[in-house]
């Protein structure tokens, strides 16, 4: 019967070629519409995830506390008030995965003709680990490195290009001030942060050869800030209370004292960009629903056509034996099948157009397989949705009226 | 058993101008096996009276037995099955689908039977070359001429093997010469003892079957059973 019935309803679009394609081509602009911004909204927020997993992933920052000369307040990080032993302290703390002192400037380096004023980030070896920030060439730095403050450096990208230029640095020196630094390893480049710094240019080393031999630092052993990476998002925020309380107590700090320090969770941070590149996918896709919804629409309008043209059809269809469910699951199956074929079509034309805007602009562009499936879905409804009343209309005729009908 | 049994049937309807009675309480039996030509001025509530008894159409008062089954107590479904399996129809205007091929068209009674496309097909058939028309099974309706459209269609209220054929005006589109055909074929169906009723306001039409009724003003003024008389177009 339904072989049959799907045969019938094949032959009955057939018949009017023009009208079933215009009906489709609705179907085919609206899922293609939905295919292409869900791809580009996908698109946009991959896009922000992977800005936000090149900052490192569950990074808490620990700053320390600013000072205060008559009045002036200088920022956070400049007052000496955490230290190495502190970062020692926080890494036996439960849900801590890695911990990096970080003690960093700015200072002019020289290379033969070249020079560049870059970020020094004086630290330890697992600073690399807690941002996910592998090696493009070369090796690190180790602990005895650390230990004795050697002058090894390991350079970003932006920072080898300008001054290295075409030559290979891995193995090369290049001046600060007049001391010589001899490049271990490249660093792996990252792009912008999501306040549109460059994250390459960038020199790291050991946070004792910075304090000493680059920053001449006054209190030695005191850092900036301290990056912890805590071992799962779930596990953040009890850290970051017990991060907080290790501190104050460390700082011997009095129960009405404020922090001298600043905790920062760079998740929030990160939560924040995602959540707004979601809304604006969601936003694309909204917008391109309507375009289903007026496609969904046509269906409904030429489906009344239909059953207006077919009334003396259906009187006979009902005088020789068909039930009336059987003429209303007729003109649903036509409507289900211009939706679906309809949405194939758009399917293809959407995914087509996802990879050529891809292509084009050179941006991120996301073509899911659960997108397309909930488009299909969306489309096999739309059918059954708008193409219901009509059918029902169909089902519901009086068969003698319907006879009679000329 | 009578295979129809009609007792103090009514139809009324609203027009216009007021309800309009187009049934007063008819009565009417057929036994098996009859050829009842139903005639009539237009208005006098035959065409009324065949949409009731092809149930497709309710009484608002009165009772009708079909097969021995009370028709006014079923759903329209039931109705629908009736009208798939018990009754075969014959319209003035052929009615054919004109998508479909002949075979598809006689095959259609079928699909809403439920039966498989292989029995359809050979029942379909099986009814076209019964009617004469084998050969043409591939062809569509605007293809062949009226009497053929009206075999065709003669093929499909046969195709479930139906106990009752209604016809009504079944030669009103077509020529004496094809009318008198149609009638010889709805005679021969006859004989294999199919209860035939048509409706007709042709005397030499209506002379080819047994009993004639003639209603007037929604009542039956006429039930005579004549012998097959000279001028019968069949």
């Amino acid at each position: 019967m339904l072989g049959a019935m799907l045969h019938e309803a094949w032959q009955a679009m057939g018949a009017n070629r023009l009208r079933t394609g215009l009906t489709m081509l609705g179907m085919v602009i609206g899922v293609g519409a939905v295919v292409l911004m869900m791809a580009i909204g996908q698109g946009a927020q991959y896009a922000v995830a992977q800005t936000i997993s090149s900052m490192g992933s569950n990074i808490f920052v620990v700053l320390s506390g600013y000072t205060a000369v008559g009045g002036v307040r200088s920022g956070g990080g400049s007052a000496p008030t955490l230290n190495v032993a502190d970062a020692d302290a926080i890494a036996e703390l439960d849900g801590v995965d890695t911990v990096a002192p970080v003690h960093w400037g700015s200072v002019q380096m020289v290379h033969g003709a070249n020079n560049w004023n870059a970020a020094v980030n004086g630290t330890t070896p697992a600073y690399l680990d807690a941002r996910s920030w592998p090696l493009a060439e070369g090796h690190s730095f180790t602990d005895s490195d650390v230990r004795a403050a050697t002058r090894v450096a390991l350079i970003g990208r932006t920072v080898a290009e300008n001054l290295f230029g075409e030559e290979p640095p891995v193995g090369k020196t290049f001046r600060i001030g007049q001391a010589p630094f001899v490049v271990l390893g490249v660093l792996a480049s990252k792009g912008q942060n999501l306040d549109g710094r460059d994250q390459d240019d960038l020199v790291v080393m050991p946070y004792t050869t910075a304090q000493r031999k680059v920053f001449g630092t006054a209190f030695q052993g005191s850092v900036r800030q301290i990056l912890v990476k805590a071992t799962s998002s779930e596990a953040m925020p009890a850290l970051e209370k017990s991060i907080e309380a290790l501190l104050r107590q460390r700082h011997r700090l009095r129960e009405s004292a404020d922090n001298d320090f600043t905790l920062r969770n760079l998740a929030a941070v990160a939560d924040s960009a995602a959540e707004t590149a979601r809304v604006m996918s969601m936003l694309l896709g909204a917008i391109a629903s309507v375009s289903l919804l007026v496609g969904g629409i046509g269906i409904m309008n030429i489906m009344l056509v239909s059953v207006t043209e077919r009334t003396r059809e259906i009187g006979i269809r009902l005088a020789i034996g068909a039930r009336q469910r059987e003429i209303l699951l007729q003109f649903l199956l036509e409507a289900i099948i211009i939706s679906v074929i309809g949405c194939l079509v758009g399917l293809s034309l959407g995914v087509g157009g996802a990879l050529l805007v891809g292509y084009l602009t050179k941006t991120a562009v996301v073509v899911s397989g659960s997108a397309a499936l909930a488009a299909f879905a969306v489309a096999a409804s739309v059918g059954v949705f708008f193409g219901y009343y009509p059918a029902h209309k169909a089902a519901r005729l009086d068969p003698i009226e319907a006879l009679r009908y000329q | 058993m009578a295979l129809i049994t009609i007792e103090g049937m009514s139809k009324s309807y609203v027009t216009a101008a007021g309800p309009f009675l187009a049934l007063k309480q008819v009565s009417l039996s057929v036994e098996p096996g009859e050829f009842v030509a139903i005639m009539g001025p237009s208005g006098s509530g035959k065409s009324t009276f065949m949409n009731l008894l092809g149930c497709l159409d309710r009484p608002d008062a009165g009772h009708y037995l079909l097969d021995g089954q009370r028709i006014d107590a079923l759903t329209p479904d039931e109705l629908a099955a009736i009208r798939n399996r018990t009754i075969g129809f014959v319209f003035q205007g052929f009615n054919l689908l004109p998508r479909m091929s002949l075979e598809d068209n006689v095959a259609l009674p079928l699909v809403y039977r439920g039966l498989d496309r292989e029995t359809r097909r050979a029942r379909a058939r099986e009814m076209l070359a019964k009617v004469g028309l084998d050969g043409y099974a591939a062809s569509l309706p605007s293809r062949i001429s009226g009497g053929q459209q009206q075999r065709v269609a003669i093929a499909r209220a046969l195709v479930n093997h139906p106990r009752l054929i209604l016809a009504d005006e079944p030669t009103g589109n077509l020529d004496s010469h094809t009318s008198q055909d149609i009638m010889t074929l709805f005679t021969a169906l006859n004989a294999e003892g199919i209860t035939v009723i048509l409706v007709t306001h042709e005397p030499d039409i209506a002379a080819c079957a047994r009993r004639q009724v003639r209603f007037l003003d929604g009542e039956i003024v006429e039930d005579s059973l004549t012998p097959r008389q000279e001028n019968a177009l069949c």
